[in-house]
C-alpha cells in the first residue's frame, strides 16, 4: 500500500453532526416560534443551543484528540488548509451583502428618494422636504432625530487595539516558530485581551449610542447599516476572540510545535480576516 | 484489487446509526439521491395541484392564497431540495471515484452538510400547517409582498439559512477534494469533465449562498427588528433586495446546470465512442460562464425601472453568455460527429439536454433583450424558458447521470426497455406541458396566478394535460431505480463499452472505500 494515499485519515463514523443539526434546528424552531410570539420559543432557542455546544466541543474535542495522536499527514493539514481559506472566502462573501447594501443605499437609493436624475417628480410629489444627505432615516424619519456616529473617538481607538492584536498574534506566531513558548503564550494573551478590550470599547459605544444619540436599528437606513455592520463583525470578534482563548489553553497544555501548529494558523487568519473587515467599516461605515 | 483489508474497523455500522453516523461518501451520496427523489416527488405533486387549478379557468380546486403557495413552495422544493442535491449526491458518489481518492477530503463534515438538509426541508414543508400558510410570495421572497407571510415567515428564512450553510460545507469539500485529494499524475486538465464543472460550481456556491443568506437576514430583521433595507419611509429600497437576491439567483442557476453539463460531457463520449471534442475549451467555456454569471444579476430586473445605461449594460453582458454556451453545443455535436453512437436511455437523456437545452437557451436570449423582455416579463413565456433549461437541462441531466452510473452503483443493469420508455414518455409530455406556455406567455397570460382570461383556457388545457402524463412517467422512474437497486443482470466493471475514467475500474458496486491505494493516471 503507498503510504501518501493510505495514510490519509478517514474518520470513523460520528453521531456529532446529526447531533449538532438537531442543535441548530431546534436553535431556529424555537426562534421562529419565538418571533411568532410564543413565549417558550426562548427555552427552546436555550436548549438548541446547548446541543449545539455539545457538538462543537465534542468535534473540536476529536479533532484535537486525533492531531495530537498524529493520525494527521501533511495531506490532510492541508485539507485543512484550503478549507479554513474557503470558508473565510464564504465569510468574505456574506459581509460583502452588507457592504454593497451600504454602497448601493448611499449612491443610489438615497440620491434616487432625494430626486436624483429622472426620479426628480418623485421626489418633488411624495417627499418634498427630503434631503438626500448621509446620513440619513429617510424620507419618513424613521425613529426620529439621530446623530451618526463619530469616527474619531472610540472607534479610532478600536482601530488601534484591532491593529496591535494583529501584531501581537504575528508575534506569538515568531515565538511558536523559535520555539519560544513564553513569546508565544504571552502574544496569545496579550491578543485575547485586545481582542476583549475591543468587544467592551463596541459596547460602550453602542451604549452611547442608544442612550445619548437616539441612534438604534430602527433609525432609517443608517441605522439598520450601522447596527447591521458592527453588529455582524463585533459578533466576529467575540468568536475570533473565543478561538484565540481556545488556543491559548491549548498553548498551556503543551499543545503545538513549530513545524505542526494549523489550529493556530487558522484562527490567526481568521483573526487577520476580522481585522481587514473592521478597516472597511472604520473607513466606510465610521468616517465617510 | 482488494480494498478491504486492514480497514474492516471502517466497515458500515448496522441499522439507523449507519445513516446517521456514516462518513463514507458512497452512502452520503445515496441519502442525498434518496432525499432528492422523495423531494423531487414532493414538488411534483405541488406541480400537479397547479397544473389541476390551470386546466380549466375559473376557480375550481383550490383558493388563490393556496395556489401562490404550491407555485412558492414547488420552486423552492424543486431548487433547493430537489436538483441540488441530487448533483450534490453525484458529486459524493463520483467524485472521489474519478480521482482516485479514497473518500471525501472532510468526511465529517460531509456528513453534516447532508444532515442539514433533511431538517431543513421538513422546516419548510412543515410551514404549510401553520397560521396564515407558507410562504406566497414567490421562491424569489420579494419584499414588501413577502412581508405579508404570516407565521411561516421566520421558518422560511431559517431554512435558507440552513440550506445555504448545508450547501457552502458541501462546496468547500468538494473544492478540498477536487484540489488536494487527486491520484498521482492527475493533473487539473486530465480532470473528468464532470469533476471540473463541480469544482467551479462549488466555487459559484460559496460565492453566492452567503450573499443570499444575508440578504434574508435583512428580511428578518426588517420584519422584527425595525430596520429599514428595504422600506423607502427609513431611506432603503425594496429593489436592493431584488439585486442581492438575484446577485445569488443568477449564478444559482448555473449552479443548477453547470453539473449538467458535466454529466453529460461524460456520457455523450462514451455513447459516440470519441473522445470529448474540445476538451480545454469546454474547461474554459464552464470558467467563462461562471464568470459571467456574476455580472448579469440585473437581466431578471429589467422592469423595475433601472437606468436605459444599465438596462444595456447588463443586456450585452446577458447575451455574451451565448457565446461560451454555444462553444460548449458545439463541442457535444462534434464529439458525436461520425461517431459510432448507440442509443441507450443515458444517451437518449443527454440528447434530449443537448436538444431541448439549447431551445431553453434561445428564448434565454430573447429575454435577455432589454426592449423585447418588457413583453415577456412575469408572464407564461419566463414560466416556459425557464422549464426548458431546467427540466429538460437540470432535470434530465439527473436522469441521464442516474441511468449512467446505476449499474456501476448497484452492480445491476437497469431495466433498459423500461428506461427508453420513461424517456420517451418524459420527453414527450415535457414538450406537451411547456412548449403552449410560450404561445400562452407571448399572448399576455401572467405568471402565477389561479386563473385567467378565457382566451388562454385552450393551451392551458393541453399544458395541463402534458403536465399530468409527465408527472405519471416519472413513475416509471421510481421503479426502475427501485428494480436496480434490487437486483438484475449484473453489472460489469465497465459497464458501458466506450467508458472511459478511473470509475470504470472498480468493481460494480465499488468497495465500501474506493482507492485505498491511489491508481497511476499517466
Amino acid at each position: 500500500m503507498s503510504d501518501a494515499q493510505s495514510a490519509y485519515y478517514v474518520p470513523e463514523g460520528s453521531a456529532l453532526p446529526f447531533v449538532g443539526t438537531a442543535g441548530l434546528f431546534i436553535l431556529f424552531a424555537g426562534f421562529g416560534a419565538f418571533l411568532n410570539g410564543v413565549s417558550a420559543g426562548s427555552m427552546a432557542m436555550l436548549l438548541g443551543f446547548a446541543i449545539l455546544l455539545v457538538m462543537i466541543f465534542g468535534w473540536f474535542g476529536a479533532v484535537i484528540r486525533e492531531s495530537e495522536a498524529g493520525l494527521y499527514n501533511d495531506k490532510v493539514d492541508r485539507t485543512y488548509r484550503w478549507s479554513m481559506a474557503w470558508f473565510i472566502f464564504s465569510e468574505v462573501a456574506f459581509f460583502a451583502a452588507f457592504f454593497g447594501t451600504l454602497y448601493y443605499v448611499r449612491s443610489f437609493s438615497v440620491p434616487w428618494l432625494g430626486g436624483l436624475g429622472s426620479e426628480a417628480l418623485t421626489g418633488q410629489l411624495l417627499h418634498p422636504t427630503f434631503e438626500a444627505v448621509w446620513p440619513t432615516n429617510g424620507p419618513g424619519q424613521l425613529g426620529g432625530h439621530f446623530e451618526a456616529m463619530g469616527a474619531w473617538g472610540l472607534p479610532a481607538l478600536n482601530t488601534v487595539i484591532l491593529l496591535s492584536s494583529g501584531a501581537t498574534v504575528t508575534w506569538a506566531h515568531w515565538g511558536l516558530l523559535k520555539n519560544n513558548r513564553t513569546q508565544f503564550t504571552l502574544g496569545l494573551a496579550l491578543t485575547v485581551i485586545l481582542g476583549a478590550l475591543f468587544i467592551g470599547f463596541q459596547a460602550t459605544e453602542y451604549a452611547h449610542g442608544f442612550s445619548e444619540l437616539n441612534l438604534t436599528l430602527e433609525s432609517g437606513i443608517y441605522g439598520s447599516t450601522f447596527y447591521m455592520l458592527t453588529g455582524f463583525h463585533g459578533l466576529h470578534v467575540t468568536i475570533g476572540a473565543i478561538m484565540l482563548a481556545v488556543i491559548f489553553f491549548r498553548a498551556l497544555k503543551g499543545h503545538f510545535t513549530p513545524d505542526n501548529h494549523f489550529a493556530f494558523e487558522a484562527v490567526a487568519w481568521y483573526w487577520h480576516f476580522v481585522d481587514v473587515v473592521w478597516l472597511g467599516l472604520f473607513i466606510f461605515v465610521y468616517w465617510l | 484489487m482488494n480494498t478491504a483489508s486492514n480497514h474492516d474497523a471502517h466497515g458500515p455500522k448496522s441499522g439507523i446509526m449507519r445513516w446517521i453516523t456514516t462518513t463514507n461518501h458512497k452512502d452520503i451520496g445515496n441519502m442525498y439521491l434518496i432525499v432528492a427523489l422523495a423531494m423531487f416527488f414532493v414538488g411534483g405533486a405541488m406541480a400537479m395541484v397547479i397544473r389541476a387549478e390551470l386546466f380549466q379557468p375559473g376557480l375550481q380546486l383550490v383558493n388563490p392564497h393556496f395556489f401562490n403557495q404550491m407555485t412558492t413552495l414547488h420552486a423552492l422544493i424543486m431548487v433547493f431540495g430537489a436538483v441540488m442535491p441530487a448533483f450534490v449526491g453525484f458529486a459524493n458518489w463520483q467524485v472521489p471515484l474519478m480521482i482516485g481518492a479514497p473518500d471525501m477530503a472532510l468526511p465529517r463534515l460531509n456528513n453534516w452538510s447532508f444532515w442539514l438538509l433533511p431538517f431543513a426541508a421538513v422546516m419548510l414543508v412543515s410551514t404549510l400547517f401553520m397560521e396564515g400558510g407558507a410562504p406566497a410570495a414567490g421562491w424569489t421572497m420579494y419584499p414588501p409582498l413577502v412581508q405579508q407571510t404570516g407565521d411561516a415567515f421566520p421558518f422560511l428564512i431559517f431554512t435558507v439559512h440552513l440550506l445555504g450553510m448545508s450547501s457552502i460545507l458541501g462546496a468547500i469539500n468538494i473544492i478540498v477534494t477536487i484540489v488536494n485529494m487527486r491520484a498521482p499524475g492527475m493533473t487539473l486538465l486530465k480532470m473528468p469533465m464532470f469533476v471540473w464543472t463541480w469544482l467551479i460550481t462549488a466555487f459559484l456556491l460559496i460565492a453566492v449562498m452567503p450573499v443570499f443568506a444575508g440578504a434574508v437576514t435583512m428580511l428578518l430583521t426588517d420584519q422584527y427588528f425595525g430596520t429599514s433595507f428595504f422600506n423607502t419611509a427609513g431611506g432603503g429600497d425594496p429593489v436592493l433586495f431584488q439585486h442581492l437576491f438575484w446577485f445569488f439567483g443568477h449564478p444559482e442557476v448555473y449552479i443548477m446546470i453547470l453539473p449538467s453539463f458535466g454529466v453529460i460531457s461524460q456520457v455523450i463520449p462514451t455513447f459516440a465512442r470519441k473522445p470529448l471534442f474540445g476538451y480545454a475549451s469546454m474547461v474554459y467555456a464552464t470558467a467563462a460562464i461562471a464568470f459571467l454569471s456574476f455580472i448579469v444579476w440585473a437581466h431578471h430586473m429589467f422592469t423595475v425601472g433601472m437606468p436605459i445605461s444599465g438596462q444595456l449594460y447588463f443586456m450585452y453582458a446577458t447575451v455574451l453568455i451565448a457565446v461560451p454556451t454555444g462553444v460548449k453545443v458545439f463541442n457535444w455535436l462534434a464529439t458525436m460527429w461520425r461517431g459510432s453512437m448507440t442509443f441507450e436511455t443515458p444517451m437518449l437523456f443527454a440528447l434530449g439536454v443537448v436538444v431541448m437545452f439549447t431551445f431553453g437557451g434561445f428564448t434565454g436570449v430573447m429575454m435577455g433583450t432589454a426592449p423585447t423582455d418588457v413583453q415577456y416579463h412575469d408572464s407564461y413565456f419566463i414560466v416556459a424558458h425557464f422549464h426548458y433549461t431546467l427540466v429538460s437541462g437540470a432535470v434530465f441531466s439527473v436522469f441521464c447521470g442516474a441511468y449512467y452510473w446505476l449499474p456501476k452503483w448497484t452492480g445491476y443493469m437497469y431495466d433498459e426497455k423500461l428506461g427508453k420508455l420513461h424517456f420517451w414518455l418524459t420527453a414527450i409530455s415535457f414538450n406537451v406541458l411547456f412548449f403552449p406556455q410560450h404561445f400562452l406567455g407571448l399572448a399576455g397570460m401572467p405568471r402565477r396566478i389561479p386563473d385567467y382570461a378565457l382566451q388562454f383556457a385552450d393551451w392551458n388545457m393541453v399544458s395541463s394535460i402534458g403536465g399530468f402524463a409527465f408527472g405519471l412517467a416519472q413513475l416509471i422512474f421510481l421503479w426502475v431505480v427501485i428494480k436496480a437497486v434490487r437486483g438484475g443482470e449484473p453489472a460489469s466493471d465497465e459497464v458501458w463499452e466506450g467508458a472511459d475514467g478511473l470509475e470504470w475500474t472498480l468493481s460494480s458496486p465499488p468497495p465500501y472505500h474506493s482507492f485505498n491505494e491511489a491508481p497511476k493516471v499517466s
